[in-house]
């Protein structure tokens, strides 16, 4: 694999990827959600830079855009559910660091054993002109079974979790015998409902 | 499926120029914002152009104001990504029937740029250490999550009309019929959530006087200036991507194509700037329901359309 690229594109990979290991210990190392939240988010723009070099323009925009936006959601719900919820106060990300470095390093280990050691597949076929369309067809086509269930599976997560963390149920907004017309809302939202 | 053999504009004229050229149009377009909102506002067009740039030059020589303990590193980010941003977002935008930059993926990277620039926001807001910037900023993260589905479904329905998800091709699709016409839905969402991606107009939420200014409020010299052209480049980025994606580009008769692409693009930055300083500021409390519920069914309805449409070979 590595005899098909070009010496820039090695170069370039490594660099990012170097950037991206960099800013993820930066996420443990700064002092404020904010940082934590956005060392994380370069990390992860620094994946999409080597999928770019890579040549994959669809699967690292698309990294870049899912990332980013899961990012400032996160930075919006880790900094209300702290202890300060303005998120200045001095914090940290680590949280028992001993058994968290024992789980990072052996994880480490185990990830780099396996890929230096696995008798990797040789390519069989031609890179495709346009990798975006073969990933389409892919997802759409031969892998469709796995995405449906993959999607279901998410939608279903953020239902659950959406359900859990709100304190207020149907009960609240239409009365402890369901009957309202109109439910009960702080914020009406806009809608005439 | 169409195949165009478009060379993109570092092939056309070489790299540096190139990236030169497109930085400039982006300026230009900034300066071309600045320029229409003056005249909006002032009612008049003498001193429209001028004025912007003076307002920019007194920014630049203007002492930083800063705050008490602010993140410092995060804020300048956000002040700096701003405008970068909305240069790069320039980069699949079509200029004179080309683009800076050509992959099979231009419609996500446009909008993954406006997602970057919606975390710089963000950033902006939260740099000071300063309520109301914090409280626009985080206002601007709720209301951009409110805007950022329609917004996807919209770009979504240009590509499965067009085929493809570059925009060069997109151009090309739309020989015989502008997307607008077919599409007039994804077209209104479009511009309307890029203007809400900019908090222009009803959108300004983020940066209203009911929270003395919001993100904004704690920005002086030159992060003012960086924070402001960005949302002028931004605004007319989107102006001229509306008018590749949906207006047919430079396609039309009699003048040359660089023209129209210019003509179409300046009527969209005229009809963004002019509507959005007459309507007043949407209370999000009021409004962001309409986003979730109203306008992703509304373009989902829209998608379903054109994707009919496709399948029935109208495109073709």
């Amino acid at each position: 694999m590595l005899t098909d690229l070009s010496g820039w594109v090695i170069a370039t990979v490594a660099v990012l990827g170097l950037l991206s290991v960099a800013s993820g210990v930066a996420v443990f190392v700064v002092d404020s959600m904010a940082r934590a939240t956005f060392a994380l988010l370069g990390s992860f723009l620094a994946v999409a830079g080597v999928l770019l070099a890579f040549d994959l323009v669809y699967l690292a925009v698309v990294t870049a855009l899912m990332m980013t936006i899961e990012m400032a959601i996160m930075a919006v719900f880790m900094v209300m559910f702290m202890m300060n919820p303005a998120g200045l106060m001095p914090m940290t990300m680590v949280h028992n660091p001993k058994g968290s470095a024992v789980v990072g390093a052996g994880a480490f280990v185990v990830l780099t054993v396996g890929i230096w050691t696995i008798d990797w597949p040789a390519r069989r076929g031609q890179l495709p002109t346009d990798s975006t369309r073969q990933l389409g067809e892919a997802v759409m086509g031969s892998h469709m079974l796995v995405m449906l269930i993959v999607g279901i599976g998410l939608f279903a997560t953020i239902l659950a979790g959406t359900v859990l963390a709100t304190a207020r149920g149907r009960y609240d907004r239409f009365g402890a015998d369901l009957a309202a017309r109109r439910p009960d809302d702080p914020v009406p939202g806009g809608l005439p409902r | 499926m169409r195949e165009t053999a478009t060379a993109t504009l570092p092939e056309a004229w070489g790299v540096l120029p190139a990236v030169l050229a497109v930085a400039l149009v982006g300026v230009g377009l900034g300066l071309v914002v600045a320029s229409v909102d003056r005249a909006v506002l002032a009612g008049r067009t003498r001193g429209a152009v001028l004025e912007p740039l003076r307002e920019g030059a007194r920014l630049l020589l203007e002492q930083r104001r800063t705050t008490l303990a602010p993140d410092r590193l995060l804020w300048r980010l956000g002040c700096v990504a701003v405008p970068v941003l909305a240069l790069l977002s320039l980069a699949v935008v079509p200029v004179g029937g080309r683009t800076l930059w050509s992959t099979s993926a231009d419609l996500v990277w446009f909008n993954a740029m406006e997602a970057l620039l919606w975390a710089a926001i963000w950033l902006v807001g939260w740099g000071p250490n300063a309520f109301h910037a914090l409280a626009g900023g985080y206002r601007f993260l709720a209301q951009g999550l409110a805007y950022e589905l329609p917004l996807m479904f919209a770009l979504v329905t240009v590509g499965v009309a067009a085929g493809s998800l570059r925009t060069t091709d997109v151009l090309a699709a739309q020989d015989g019929l502008w997307f607008v016409v077919t599409m007039p839905v994804a077209f209104a969402v479009f511009v309307a959530s890029a203007a809400a991606f900019a908090f222009w107009g009803p959108f300004a939420a983020p940066t209203s006087a009911d929270i003395a200014g919001g993100v904004t409020s704690e920005l002086s010299g030159v992060d003012r200036l960086l924070v402001e052209a960005g949302r002028g480049v931004f605004l007319g980025a989107t102006a001229a991507m509306a008018a590749a994606l949906f207006l047919g580009g430079d396609s039309g008769p009699w003048l040359p194509g660089p023209l129209w692409q210019l003509l179409k693009t300046l009527a969209v930055v005229t009809a963004l700037v002019w509507v959005g300083r007459r309507l007043p500021v949407l209370r999000p409390d009021r409004t962001v329901e309409v986003g979730w519920m109203v306008l992703v069914p509304l373009t989902l309805v829209q998608a379903l359309v054109v994707a009919v449409l496709v399948l029935s070979g109208f495109y073709a």
